[in-house]
């Protein structure tokens, strides 16, 4: 699915990634981790095409992100499911109509998915909330619309990052659990967390590879945690 | 662009629409400045009409009009009078030439003089009015002709003060013109600041977008559609104002001189309808260039 290879990259300031190389095989699930600022976020976004590798190279589908133009980095993102660290609603649409937006954006006829996304918004519990404007949601409703928009279009992979950043444990257990249910469903999950407490809950349900930025390197995490 | 991208941008996509939060204030400054610019546009545009039709009007009638003044003895005038009708009729290019009566050579003086002086006891030169044919006359050969004939005869066909009338009507309808062109121009201008603090104001709406997947061109639409319609909106306001004042103007008349024909007349009424549509594709070509530089910039 998605593949990095030798990858770095370079803020300007040092390098913060080096030589990292992974592959995100389909129906895998991923947990990222490491300490605050070691790149969780940016080798994220090196994996939905957001930054661009500094050295080596980025694969999506058999492809190479660097050779995309707009339009095709376009189709990509349409096929890779993205729950951002703070969520990014249009504030001004209702929170149906923010989950829609994907489908609104790839010119779906939105008549016809009216039942998914009913069904959808049941999933993660957000029916009551559906007409309320996304300021007026909690944390973990905010989260649990981001999920429920990133998976809309029935993505390949779906890329979390933080996704239980600033909700309390039960509502993480939950989130975790919707996750799950996706890779279940054959999807391709990789989150980015450091919260290990919610790793070891994964574990017993999933199998999960626990990959762990150090040193500017990946290193795959043994059983140990 | 394709007919359906064609088809989609006039009849709109009012989901697609609402992506983009509603802007106030600009929105009302767009519209206020495209109504502005239609409406100079309206008066440029009767000025450049009418000072066309001015010098049209102005070169065939003094092309065509010539008077032939007879400066002679009082008691030869009659006969030289005369002889010098006798000739203009021979003249080929000469339709009528007629000799004016002291009523109308009065007349003609009465706004220097006033209407009480008794011009008939001055010693007057006689006034012919020559009208050519549409073919015209060759002043030269006629001027000759009646310099061996009636020595006393000048004939004014009028070039003199003829001239620099035309000129300066045309120079009038160049600098209409312009002034059309450079009102597009700053339309155009205006458009293109107001899109980019659109876009640039919308920033992180265009990333949300661009994060779910969407198009440059999806997004680009949306900002585009909007402007359009406004600036036809705008213009089609100040169009109608415009419209409304030309038609207030007076009625072009004798007393009033050139200045009361600055209207709009005929077929001409109808140019004005074209400013809204051209204003609308100015508008679309600035949102254009501006969103597809903007989002070309950004990751």
């Amino acid at each position: 699915m998605i593949e990095l290879e030798n990858v770095g990259y370079n803020y300007g300031g040092g390098e913060l990634l080096h030589e990292v190389s992974v592959q995100l095989a389909p129906g895998s699930f991923h947990f990222l981790t490491g300490p605050s600022g070691a790149g969780k976020t940016t080798l994220l976004k090196l994996c939905y095409g957001a930054l661009m590798p500094t050295a080596g190279r980025v694969r999506a589908f058999n492809m190479d992100v660097h050779g995309l133009d707009r339009d095709q980095m376009a189709y990509l993102r349409r096929r890779v499911g993205v729950v951002h660290q703070d969520c990014r609603f249009l504030d001004h649409l209702p929170v149906i109509e923010n989950i829609a937006l994907p489908l609104l954006v790839s010119g779906r006829e939105l008549s016809h998915e009216e039942a998914n996304l009913q069904e959808l918004l049941n999933w993660v519990g957000l029916s009551e909330r559906a007409h309320a404007l996304p300021p007026e949601l909690s944390g973990g409703e905010r989260q649990r619309a981001a999920l429920a928009r990133s998976v809309i279009l029935s993505p390949d992979v779906i890329i979390a990052d933080e996704p239980t950043g600033n909700v309390d444990w039960e509502m993480s257990q939950r989130l975790l659990q919707l996750l799950v249910e996706l890779n279940r469903m054959g999807k391709t999950i990789l989150v980015a967390t450091h919260d290990l407490s919610l790793i070891r809950a994964a574990k017993n349900q999933v199998q999960a590879r626990v990959l762990r930025i150090s040193n500017r390197q990946l290193q795959l995490a043994g059983a140990d945690l | 662009m394709t007919e359906g991208r064609l088809r989609k941008l006039i009849l709109g996509d009012a989901q697609a629409d609402r992506v983009v939060p509603p802007s106030g204030f600009t929105a009302q400054l767009t519209l206020f400045v495209s109504g502005a610019m239609a409406f100079l546009t309206v008066f440029a545009l009767a000025l450049s009409m009418a000072s066309g039709r001015l010098a049209d009007q102005w070169a065939e009638e003094l092309a065509r009009a010539a008077t032939l003044r007879i400066n002679a003895p009082a008691e030869q005038r009659a006969a030289q009078t005369e002889a010098a009708l006798e000739i203009l009729r021979q003249t080929p290019g000469v339709a009528t030439a007629r000799a004016l009566t002291g009523e109308e050579q009065a007349a003609l003086l009465a706004p220097w003089f006033g209407a009480g002086v008794p011009v008939g006891d001055l010693p007057l030169p006689q006034l012919i009015e020559v009208t050519g044919d549409d073919a015209g006359y060759d002043a030269q050969g006629l001027r000759l002709r009646l310099q061996a004939e009636v020595p006393g005869a000048v004939l004014d066909d009028h070039t003199r003060w003829r001239a620099p009338l035309v000129d300066a009507a045309q120079a009038l309808r160049r600098l209409a013109w312009v002034s059309i062109l450079l009102i597009g121009g700053a339309t155009a201008a205006m458009i293109t600041l107001a899109a980019n603090a659109a876009l640039a104001a919308n920033a992180q709406v265009i990333e949300v977008l661009r994060l779910v997947g969407a198009l440059d061109s999806y997004i680009a639409q949306a900002f585009i559609r909007r402007f359009t319609l406004r600036a036809l909106t705008g213009t089609a306001v100040g169009v109608a104002a415009g419209m409304i004042g030309v038609f207030l103007m007076p009625e072009a008349s004798a007393e009033g001189g050139f200045l009361t024909g600055l209207g709009l007349q005929g077929w001409g009424w109808l140019a004005p309808l074209l400013i809204p549509p051209l204003g609308a594709l100015v508008a679309f070509a600035a949102t254009t260039r501006a969103a597809t530089k903007r989002l070309g910039e950004l990751s």
